[in-house]
C-alpha cells in the first residue's frame, strides 16, 4: 500500500521572514486539516497517545477533524491540554505522538502537531468558550510560577474544584512562552495570553510580581494565608556560564538576558523603553531550541549570525525543523568548535571568540559522541556580540528559603517523578524546576500530575478528618 | 497596580515617591531593593529601598531621571498607579542577621554619595530602632543636591556632610573627609558600608583597605527581572562571578572588580533613550 504524503504546511519564506517577527509557520487552512485528517489511520492501540505527556485522545480529536467539526475536536483536546495552540507550535512532536505513529515507520507520520495548532486556533478564532463551571469545594492550593507547569496544575486543580491563585515572579504570566519563545515561533498577544486567559475562565487567580522566597515564603503561604498544598513549578531559570577568560566583556549576554529583552520586555518594537544590543556580527554558543531561538533573534535585528557548537550537526539537540528553518534564513554553523575565550578591545567590549576545533569520540553516558579537543587548532572568529546558550539550571531561592525543601546538586527539587512529591508534606513540584531545562510539554504533564496528586492527597486529609 | 501615595521634589532631577505595595512592605528589610515598571512599554528599573511602612503598607523610593522610563516616572502624580512593582529583591544587609549584642560593638560608618543617601536611610534607621546610633557622611555636588538630612539627622550618632564645591558642611570628597575623620579626628571604625556611585565606593574601598576596615558596597549594575534569570547584573568579585541581584546587592567592598563593573555599566548607555537604534534591518 502506497503512504500518501503529509499535505505540506505554508511557511514564510525565508528571505522575507528573516527580517520581522511574524510568525515563520502559518499552520494549515482548514481544507489542508481535513486532507491530512484523512491519512490518520485509527489505529486500534494507539501508540501517539501514548507517547503524549498529557494523554490527549489524539485519534478522536483527529476523527472529528475529518468531519470537519472543530469545535468537538476542540473540546477533546481541552479535556487533557489548557495550552493547545502553544503546543501545536512548540512540543517536539517528531520525538513524541508523531514519533509513534506507525505511519511512519515507511513514511511521513500524521502532522498531529500542525492538525491540534489548527484546532486551536480556529476555537480562539471563533471565540468558542471551552470553559465550565465547576462547584467549589473551599480548599485552597498555591500554585508557583506562571509558566507550562503551573499553569496546567492550577487548570487542572480548578477543574476538579479547588480555589487556586498562581503566584508568577515577572510582570506577565507564561514563563518561558513569554519571556523565552520568540515571537516568530509562538505569538504571544493572540496565542500565549489567550491561552493563559483560558485558565483564568476556569477561575484560576494569578498573582504577578511575587517572588516566592523573598515577597512571600512557601511556610507563610501555609500558615499564615492559609493554602492548604502547594506546586512548585518555578522553572529553570538561572543562566549557565562557560567560566572562560573574557565572559564578562560588555556585549556577552545569557540567552536569557538577550531573549528576555527581546520577548518579554519586546525591545524589538518601537516604542519600547527597554534596550537590547543587537550586535552586528554575533556568534551563539550552543546548539538546542534555545541557541536557534537567540540566533534567529539576532539575526532578525540585523546581525550576522553564527551558532558555535561543540559536536556535529548529528548531535545538536534542537529540534530538526529548528535547525532547518535556521540554516535556511541564513545562520551559520560553525559545528566541532569550542569557545576558550573571549577576546576584547581596549575599553571591554568584545572583539572575538577564540575557538578551539573538536573531533568526535567515543559515546558517553548519554549515548552522544564526546566532542575532544584537537591541540593547536585555535582560532578566532570576529563578532561584536556573543550569546552563551549553555543551558539554565533552576533557581535556588526557593529550595533556600524553605526549610526541609531539599535539592539535588543541580539545583533541582527532589520530587517523585510519578506524582511530583518532594521532600515535604503538601508541597509539590514539578517541571524544569525538578527536571532541570527540559520541554515545554514535559513540564505540562508534570503540572498535571502534580494536580493529580494534590488532589488525591486533600481528598484523603479530609476523610481522616471526618 | 500599584498606587502612588506620596511625591516629593528632592533635588533636580530626584524625587521620592511612596508606592502602595502591603506584600513588598511586609517582606521588606534594610538593604534590599525593589523593581519598578511604570507601564506597558517601561523598562523594568531596579531601585533601592529608602523606607517602608509594614502599617500603611507602603514602600519609599528615591529616584534620579536618566533614560525614558524614570523620566516618564517622574511626570507620575499622587494618586497615579505604576503597573508593577516587585520585591524585596537581593539578600537583606548582613547586620539584619547578626547577633545584636554583638553588633552593638561595633562602630558602624555609612558613606553614602548622591541617590546613595536613599538605600542607605534604612540601614540606619534599623539600627537606630535596635538601640545603635551609626555615623554617616553624606556627599553630593552642592546643598540643593543633599538629601534627607533631616531625617537621617534623627537616627544617626554624627552626620557629616560634604559638598564638591563647599556650599554645604565639608568641601570635597567624601573619602577625603573620611580620611580626616580617622586620620585627624581619631576616629574608629569597625565597619564602613558605602553606597554611592561606583567611582565613589571604588575609592572609599580602597582608602579603608588602607586601614583594613571591614567594607560593604552596594551594588546597582544593570539588571532585567532582578531574580537571577538574565545574569546581565553579574560582576566579579574576589575572582568568582556573582550575580548582584541574588547574590547581593551588598558585597565585600575590598573583593569587587570596579573597573569591571564600571565598565559593564556603561553597556547599554548610547541605547537609552534612542530607540532608532533598535530593530535594525526589521520590517516594521
Amino acid at each position: 500500500m502506497e503512504i500518501k504524503k503529509r499535505v505540506q504546511v505554508k511557511e514564510q519564506a525565508p528571505e522575507i521572514r528573516k527580517a520581522n517577527f511574524e510568525e515563520v509557520c502559518l499552520g494549515y487552512s482548514l481544507e489542508d486539516a481535513v486532507e491530512e485528517s484523512r491519512r490518520c489511520l485509527h489505529c486500534t492501540k494507539p501508540l501517539c497517545v501514548t507517547k503524549c505527556p498529557v494523554s490527549i485522545n489524539i485519534p478522536e480529536f483527529i476523527e472529528h477533524v475529518k468531519n470537519s467539526e472543530f469545535e468537538k475536536a476542540a473540546r477533546v483536546i481541552a479535556e487533557s491540554s489548557a495550552l493547545p495552540a502553544v503546543c501545536g507550535r512548540v512540543c517536539p512532536q517528531e520525538s513524541q505522538c508523531e514519533g509513534k505513529c506507525v505511519l511512519g515507520i515507511k513514511g511521513e507520520a500524521v502532522a498531529i502537531g500542525k492538525l491540534e495548532r489548527v484546532v486551536a486556533d480556529w476555537s480562539r478564532e471563533n471565540n468558542i468558550d471551552l470553559s465550565k463551571t465547576f462547584s467549589k469545594n473551599g480548599k485552597k492550593v498555591a500554585v508557583v510560577g506562571a509558566g507550562p507547569a503551573g499553569l496546567t496544575c492550577a487548570g487542572d486543580l480548578a477543574k476538579l474544584g479547588y480555589d487556586v491563585t498562581i503566584f508568577e515572579a515577572l510582570h506577565k504570566a507564561g514563563g518561558v512562552l513569554v519571556y523565552g519563545i520568540p515571537e516568530f515561533r509562538l505569538p504571544k498577544e493572540t496565542v500565549v495570553q489567550h491561552e493563559v486567559d483560558n485558565v483564568k475562565a476556569l477561575g484560576v487567580k494569578i498573582e504577578t510580581n511575587v517572588v516566592i522566597g523573598r515577597t512571600v515564603t512557601i511556610d507563610e503561604l501555609i500558615s499564615e494565608e492559609g493554602f492548604q498544598a502547594i506546586f512548585v513549578g518555578s522553572g529553570a531559570g538561572l543562566p549557565i556560564f562557560m567560566n572562560i577568560p573574557g565572559e564578562n566583556s560588555n556585549g556577552v549576554f545569557s540567552a536569557n538576558e538577550f531573549l528576555t529583552r527581546n520577548n518579554l520586555m519586546k525591545a524589538f518594537k518601537e516604542g519600547y523603553d527597554t534596550p537590547i544590543k543587537a550586535g552586528k556580527k554575533v556568534a551563539v554558543v550552543g546548539g538546542g531550541n534555545v541557541a536557534m531561538d537567540a540566533a534567529r533573534t539576532a539575526l532578525r535585528l540585523g546581525g550576522e549570525v553564527h551558532v558555535v557548537y561543540r559536536r556535529s550537526k548529528a548531535e545538536l539537540p534542537a529540534r530538526a525543523e529548528e535547525v532547518h528553518h535556521a540554516i535556511e534564513e541564513g545562520i551559520i554553523f560553525d559545528l566541532l568548535c569550542n569557545p576558550v575565550e573571549i577576546l576584547a578591545d581596549e575599553k571591554g567590549w568584545v572583539s572575538g571568540i577564540k575557538c578551539i576545533r573538536m573531533r568526535l569520540g567515543e559515546p558517553d553516558a548519554s549515548g552522544r559522541r564526546t566532542p575532544v579537543e584537537l591541540p593547536g587548532s585555535e582560532f578566532v572568529i570576529d563578532v561584536d556580540t556573543v550569546i552563551m546558550s549553555l543551558g539554565t539550571s533552576p533557581n535556588p531561592l526557593i529550595a533556600t528559603t524553605t526549610k526541609g525543601l531539599q535539592a539535588n546538586k543541580r539545583g533541582c527539587l527532589i520530587a517523585e517523578e510519578e506524582t511530583g512529591k518532594t521532600t515535604l508534606e503538601g508541597i509539590y513540584a514539578g517541571g524544569d524546576a525538578v527536571s532541570g531545562a527540559a520541554t515545554v510539554i514535559l513540564a505540562m504533564g508534570a503540572g498535571k500530575k502534580g494536580a493529580k496528586s494534590i488532589h488525591e492527597y486533600l481528598s484523603s486529609k479530609n476523610d481522616i478528618q471526618i | 497596580m500599584y498606587k502612588i501615595t506620596k511625591k516629593e521634589y528632592l533635588a533636580p532631577n530626584i524625587y521620592l515617591m511612596d508606592i502602595e505595595a502591603p506584600r513588598v512592605a511586609r517582606a521588606a528589610k534594610p538593604g534590599q531593593f525593589v523593581i519598578v515598571k511604570i507601564d506597558e512599554k517601561g523598562e523594568r528599573i531596579p531601585l533601592t529601598i529608602c523606607d517602608y511602612d509594614k502599617i500603611a503598607g507602603t514602600v519609599t523610593i528615591v529616584f534620579q531621571t536618566m533614560g525614558s522610563s524614570t523620566k516618564r516616572m517622574a511626570l507620575m502624580e499622587v494618586g497615579e498607579y505604576f503597573e508593577d512593582f516587585v520585591g524585596p529583591l537581593g539578600r537583606p544587609s548582613d547586620f539584619v542577621e547578626e547577633d545584636l549584642e554583638e553588633l552593638k560593638k561595633k562602630k558602624i560608618m555609612f558613606v553614602a554619595g548622591g541617590v546613595g543617601a536613599a538605600p542607605v536611610y534604612p540601614q540606619i534607621k534599623w539600627l537606630h530602632e535596635k538601640g545603635i546610633d551609626a555615623d554617616a557622611i553624606v556627599g553630593c555636588k552642592s546643598k540643593d543636591y543633599l538629601l534627607l538630612e533631616k531625617e537621617m539627622k534623627i537616627v544617626t550618632g554624627n552626620l557629616y556632610v560634604a559638598t564638591d564645591d563647599g556650599t554645604y558642611g565639608y568641601k570635597g570628597f567624601v573619602t577625603n573627609l573620611l580620611k580626616d575623620l580617622i586620620e585627624k579626628e581619631g576616629k574608629k571604625y569597625d565597619v564602613v558600608v558605602a553606597i554611592g556611585p561606583m567611582i565613589m565606593m571604588k575609592f572609599i574601598a580602597k582608602l579603608t583597605k588602607d586601614y583594613d576596615i571591614k567594607t560593604i558596597v552596594s551594588m546597582n549594575p544593570v539588571m532585567v527581572d532582578g531574580t537571577g534569570m538574565c545574569g546581565g547584573c553579574r560582576i566579579t568579585v574576589g575572582g568568582e562571578t556573582k550575580f548582584a541581584c541574588v547574590d547581593g546587592p551588598e558585597f565585600d567592598g575590598h573583593l569587587v572588580d570596579f573597573d569591571q563593573a564600571m565598565r559593564r555599566s556603561t553597556q547599554y548607555k548610547t541605547e537609552e533613550g534612542h530607540v532608532c537604534n533598535l530593530g535594525l534591518g526589521v520590517n516594521k
